[in-house]
Order: structure tokens, then C-alpha cells, then sequence
């Protein structure tokens, strides 16, 4: 019990010091309709290619939301010391790291209502298998944010979590299928796509919104919880070994 | 060493024994065994790099030790730090409280992550800033706050869950003259309240009037772990002078050393000598003489020996190099 009220108090302690901060919900809201905004341009086929990018959009949303706030507040409170404060309270490490994460989630999460919503206006999205797109988001949200703890661990400055972000973000925004077929990139890049998280997760979401997966839907899931875990496992790992000297 | 559980006075909450760490090839503690008993003010005391803060974070579980164990609250906590954290305070040598929370807030923060219920942590945080004389501060960001309000927010959430031992790392260290004074009351107020303490620091002076027992430690090892009493015994029984004059102290030594054979004479800088002695120091008799080498004696002063002495004479090291040496790093007080 003593250690579910610190659990919860460091997920509401994180949202109200980061997560709902003015800036970080204006970011969170215009960094979509952004997104949104580029890729309907650019397609330049009208409304009726909002479903085909609207899973892209969501995944960049999510994943863009919950690396950078993740791997910037843990290296921030790494750096002035203050996450020495939560290594020395008898909290379980995996508990302590699962509320550390649990706030960038729910964040990047919500990031993902934003294209939703805008594309409720703008298409017909009667077709959409929600039932199936909330995990998925769920689940990028959650291989997203332990990708940015993972980045979190490695750094010791915060200009650093950001670069080494942009690192990893940058080619998944092009190699995960997310506005790109798979199938339409050159023959050498394509292993590193099915090395990425985020190409599950991508396709879950092209299949559920407008029908188009390329592989079973189970095996996307199974792999991203596979990812999921193998990333909070190494991050756990990596805390256990450099943080705790 | 010391176990006597079944007398509470003399029961040892903390209990280190041939404790090393190494980081690459230095060793940074070497073999270390102490115990610190339940309610007492224990001071660990040493130069930089002498190994008191990777004490520390071995104790409370920020390092892990190369060999060694260690038992707090009779709790073998070797392996597994967190089985004994509940029991512990940390008060680091930095401030490490959150800059974007309000003093009042981050009180009640610490408070949760040792699992205190909501009401309780309220009334607890309240009573704290009242205690710290923080009340009015309060509402303001901890960002916000001067050095020494920093420093006492962070001892406050420190004790925020009632630890059976508090960790004190160089609290004064960097801190104004009276935030370092305000300090110091309240620390002595936590242990006359009952908390036990282990307080590292380089102020001998510090120690001197706070401690009940201490360890020095240079270059990893202790060296000697005594109560205050018992390490000044043997010099509260001398006589000690200081006499500054106009010449240099060198070539006055050995004169002084030849005519006067039943007192101990040190140079201390280039025109002053300090006089040791068993019985009373015929002051007036060492000033005629130094006159009649020629030299002007400016000064002679009765000297009550002190902690430092004893430091000195243990580790070789001149306290204010060390203190200097600290300063450069940050603190003044």
C-alpha cells in the first residue's frame, strides 16, 4: 500500500510539474496539427486520403510527445539530483520506474486525440476499428516512452537527450511505414525497419483505420509488447548499473 | 563491536563492518568498521576525497559496496539497500528538492514516497515549516528559495517520515554564517528530540559541538573513532601559548628548544611558535628570552586546546587546508 501512494504521488508530481504545463499542452496540440497539416498538403489528394494518413499521424503524435518530455525530465532530475530523492525511498525499482513512465504514457497517449479528433471533422471514420487502435496507441505510447527512457539512461545532459531523441525519431519517421510503405523502401533499409518498434505499432494502426496491414495483427501486438518489455528491462538494467554505482 | 540490543541506550542502528569500495583503481574506502548507537550524534570527519560521501551512498543504497556489510536497524542491508530505507533520512550535500514545487509541496511529495497517508502528510509538512521557520515560504516556488532556506527545506523533508536515522552530508557547507548557525540549533534540537544522527563534515568545529562520538577517515581508511570527551582528555591537560614576534621562528625554535627542555615548541607560521606543556607556560620568561635574541615580541596568547588539535595530530592534515581546499568548492560558512 505505502508504495502505490508513492507510485501514484510521482505520476501526479510529474504531470503537474511537466506534463500539464501550458507550454507542454500547446506543444502537444499544435505539434499534430502540424503534422496533420503537412502530410494533407503534401498528399494533395484531398480528404479522402486522411484515413490512409491519419495512422501515421497518430504514431508520430505519440511518438513525438512521449520521447522528448520522457527523456528530457529524467535527465533534468538526474542532472540537479533530484531523482537521487525517488532512488532512496523504499519504492521497488521497476515500481519507480514504471511511475517515472506512466506520466510521459498517459501524455503521449493523449497527443494521439488530437489528429483523431481533427480527422472526426474532416473524413468518414465510421470504418475504424477503435476497439483495436487504443491498444495499439497504448502500446506505442508505452514502446515510445521506454525508447525515451532508454535514451534517458544513456545521456547526462539534457541538450544531449535531445539530440540522441532525434537520433532514433528522425529515421522512424521514415523507415516505421508510417507515411512510406515499407514495401517501397530500398531493399537495404528494410531489415532496419522490422528492427524499429514503432513498424508494429504503425501497422496495427494502418489496419485498423483503413484495413491496410502488412503482416497478422496478433504478431504485430505480440512484437511490440515484446519490445516493450525488452526496452524496459535494458533501461532497468542500464539504472541498475550507472546510476547506482 | 558493539551490539548490545538488549540495552536501547547502546543499541547500534547502524552497523558497517570491513566495508571497501574501489572506483577503477582507487580505493576509495578501505575496510571500514563503525557503529553508530541508537540516539546518538555521530560525526564522521575527513578531507575531501577521504571517502565520507561514497560512505554515505553505500549506506543508504546510491553505491554498492566491493565488500563488506552493513546492517541498519538490525536489518541486513548489504545487497538490498531498500529493505532498510524506510528507516533512513538523507539529507545529501546538495539540495536536491524540486525547484518547480512550492516548499509546502515538496514537503508532502517526500512524504508520500515513504507511503504517508494525505492527512497525515499535511499536518506533518505544516509543522515542519513552522519548525524550520519556513511558514511564510511556504507557497513560494523551492526554486525560488535563498542557500540556507534550500538547505533547511531539505533537512525538513529529510525527517518528513520520522527516520530512526539521519543522514546529515556537510548540511552547513556553502550556507551563510547565520543560515550555518540556524543549522546547527537545529540539528542539536533533533538529537536532543531523540533522532539519531550521523553527520558528516570538514568543520572541526562543527563536530566539536555537535557530536557526541567520531570517526576520522583519510584516504579511505578510519583512523580513530572516540567520543568528543575522550579525544580531548589528553590535551585539555596541557598548556598550550601561542607568541607571535619580529623575527623569523626558525632560527628562535632552537634556542628556545635548548634553554626551555620541559616544553614542546612548533613553528606555526614565519613569526609565530606555538608552546606545549604540562604544567603552566612561564610566559614571561619565553618573551625575556626572545627579547634578548633580538626580536620583538608582539603577542602572546593562551590557547584552549580544541577538536583541531586532535585532527591534526591523527591525520597530519592542517585543518585550514582543508577548509580551503572545501571553500574553493563552494561553502563559507
Amino acid at each position: 500500500m505505502r508504495q502505490w501512494i508513492a507510485f501514484w504521488n510521482i505520476i501526479l508530481k510529474d504531470m503537474r510539474a511537466y506534463y500539464l504545463k501550458p507550454p507542454n499542452i500547446s506543444w502537444g496540440l499544435i505539434f499534430p496539427v502540424a503534422w496533420t497539416g503537412m502530410f494533407f498538403i503534401k498528399s494533395g489528394s484531398g480528404k479522402e486520403s486522411i484515413p490512409s494518413l491519419l495512422p501515421g499521424v497518430i504514431a508520430i503524435s505519440v511518438l513525438f510527445g512521449t520521447t522528448s518530455m520522457l527523456a528530457v525530465t529524467v535527465t533534468f532530475e538526474k542532472k540537479n539530483r533530484s531523482f537521487e530523492r525517488l532512488l532512496l525511498a523504499p519504492i521497488s525499482l521497476e515500481l519507480l520506474m514504471l511511475a517515472k513512465t506512466s506520466g510521459a504514457i498517459f501524455f503521449g497517449a493523449a497527443n494521439a486525440l488530437v489528429p483523431v479528433i481533427l480527422a472526426m471533422f474532416l473524413a468518414d471514420l465510421s470504418q475504424v476499428a477503435w476497439m483495436t487502435v487504443l491498444p495499439a496507441v497504448f502500446l506505442i505510447a508505452v514502446a515510445s516512452t521506454f525508447l525515451g527512457l532508454f535514451i534517458a539512461v544513456s545521456v547526462s545532459e539534457v541538450f544531449e537527450a535531445q539530440t540522441f531523441s532525434n537520433f532514433f525519431r528522425f529515421p522512424m519517421i521514415f523507415l516505421c511505414g508510417l507515411f512510406f510503405p515499407i514495401d517501397s523502401l530500398p531493399i537495404f533499409l528494410k531489415p532496419l525497419s522490422y528492427l524499429l518498434p514503432l513498424t508494429y505499432g504503425a501497422d496495427i494502426l494502418h489496419g485498423a483505420v483503413h484495413g491496410k496491414n502488412i503482416m497478422p495483427l496478433g504478431l504485430d501486438f505480440l512484437l511490440i509488447t515484446g519490445f516493450c518489455i525488452a526496452l524496459f528491462c535494458i533501461s532497468l538494467r542500464n539504472v541498475n548499473r550507472k546510476w547506482i554505482v | 563491536m558493539e551490539t548490545g540490543k538488549s540495552d536501547s541506550e547502546h543499541f547500534s542502528i547502524v552497523e558497517v563492518a570491513e566495508l571497501s569500495k574501489k572506483f577503477d583503481k582507487m580505493t576509495a574506502v578501505d575496510k571500514i568498521c563503525f557503529n553508530v548507537r541508537q540516539g546518538e550524534l555521530f560525526g564522521f570527519l575527513g578531507p575531501n576525497g577521504a571517502g565520507k560521501t561514497t560512505t554515505i551512498n553505500m549506506l543508504t543504497g546510491l553505491a554498492r559496496p566491493d565488500s563488506g556489510t552493513i546492517r541498519i536497524g538490525g536489518l541486513d542491508c548489504t545487497e538490498n539497500p531498500k529493505k532498510a530505507q524506510h528507516l533512513m533520512g538523507i539529507v545529501p550535500d546538495e539540495s536536491n528538492l524540486y525547484p518547480e514545487l512550492s516548499g509546502f509541496d515538496n514537503l508532502c511529495f517526500c512524504a508520500a514516497l515513504y507511503g504517508m497517508p494525505k492527512k497525515e502528510r499535511l499536518v506533518r509538512a505544516g509543522e515542519l515549516l513552522e519548525t524550520f521557520g519556513l511558514k511564510e515560504a511556504g507557497n513560494r516556488k523551492f526554486g525560488g528559495y535563498s542557500k540556507g532556506m534550500k538547505r533547511k527545506l531539505t533537512i525538513a523533508a529529510g525527517i518528513i517520515h520520522y527516520p530512526k536515522i539521519l543522514f546529515l552530508d556537510e548540511p552547513t557547507t556553502g550556507i551563510d554564517v547565520a543560515s550555518a548557525r540556524q543549522i546547527r540549533q537545529l540539528i542539536a534540537d533533533l538529537h536532543r528530540d531523540g533522532t539519531t544522527i550521523f553527520l558528516t563534515t570538514h568543520y572541526i568545529e562543527e563536530a566539536e559541538r555537535l557530536c557526541g562520538r567520531i570517526a576520522f577517515i583519510v584516504k579511505g581508511r578510519i583512523v580513530q573513532t572516540e567520543t568528543v570527551a575522550n579525544l580531548l582528555q589528553p590535551v585539555q591537560e596541557k598548556h598550550i601559548m601561542l607568541i607571535s614576534f619580529s623575527a623569523s621562528a626558525k632560527d628562535i625554535v632552537k634556542e628556545l628548544a635548548s634553554e626551555f627542555r620541559d616544553i614542546q615548541i612548533y613553528p606555526v607560521s614565519a613569526g609565530q611558535i606555538r608552546v606545549e606543556s604540562e604544567k603552566p607556560v612561564r610566559a614571561g620568561a619565553l618573551a625575556r628570552f626572545i627579547e634578548d635574541q633580538g626580536a620583538e615580541v608582539t603577542e602572546a596568547r593562551k590557547l584552549n586546546p580544541s577538536l583541531e588539535d586532535i585532527f591534526v595530530r591523527i591525520t597530519g592534515i592542517e585543518v585550514n587546508a582543508m577548509k580551503n581546499e572545501k571553500e574553493k568548492k563552494g561553502g563559507n560558512s
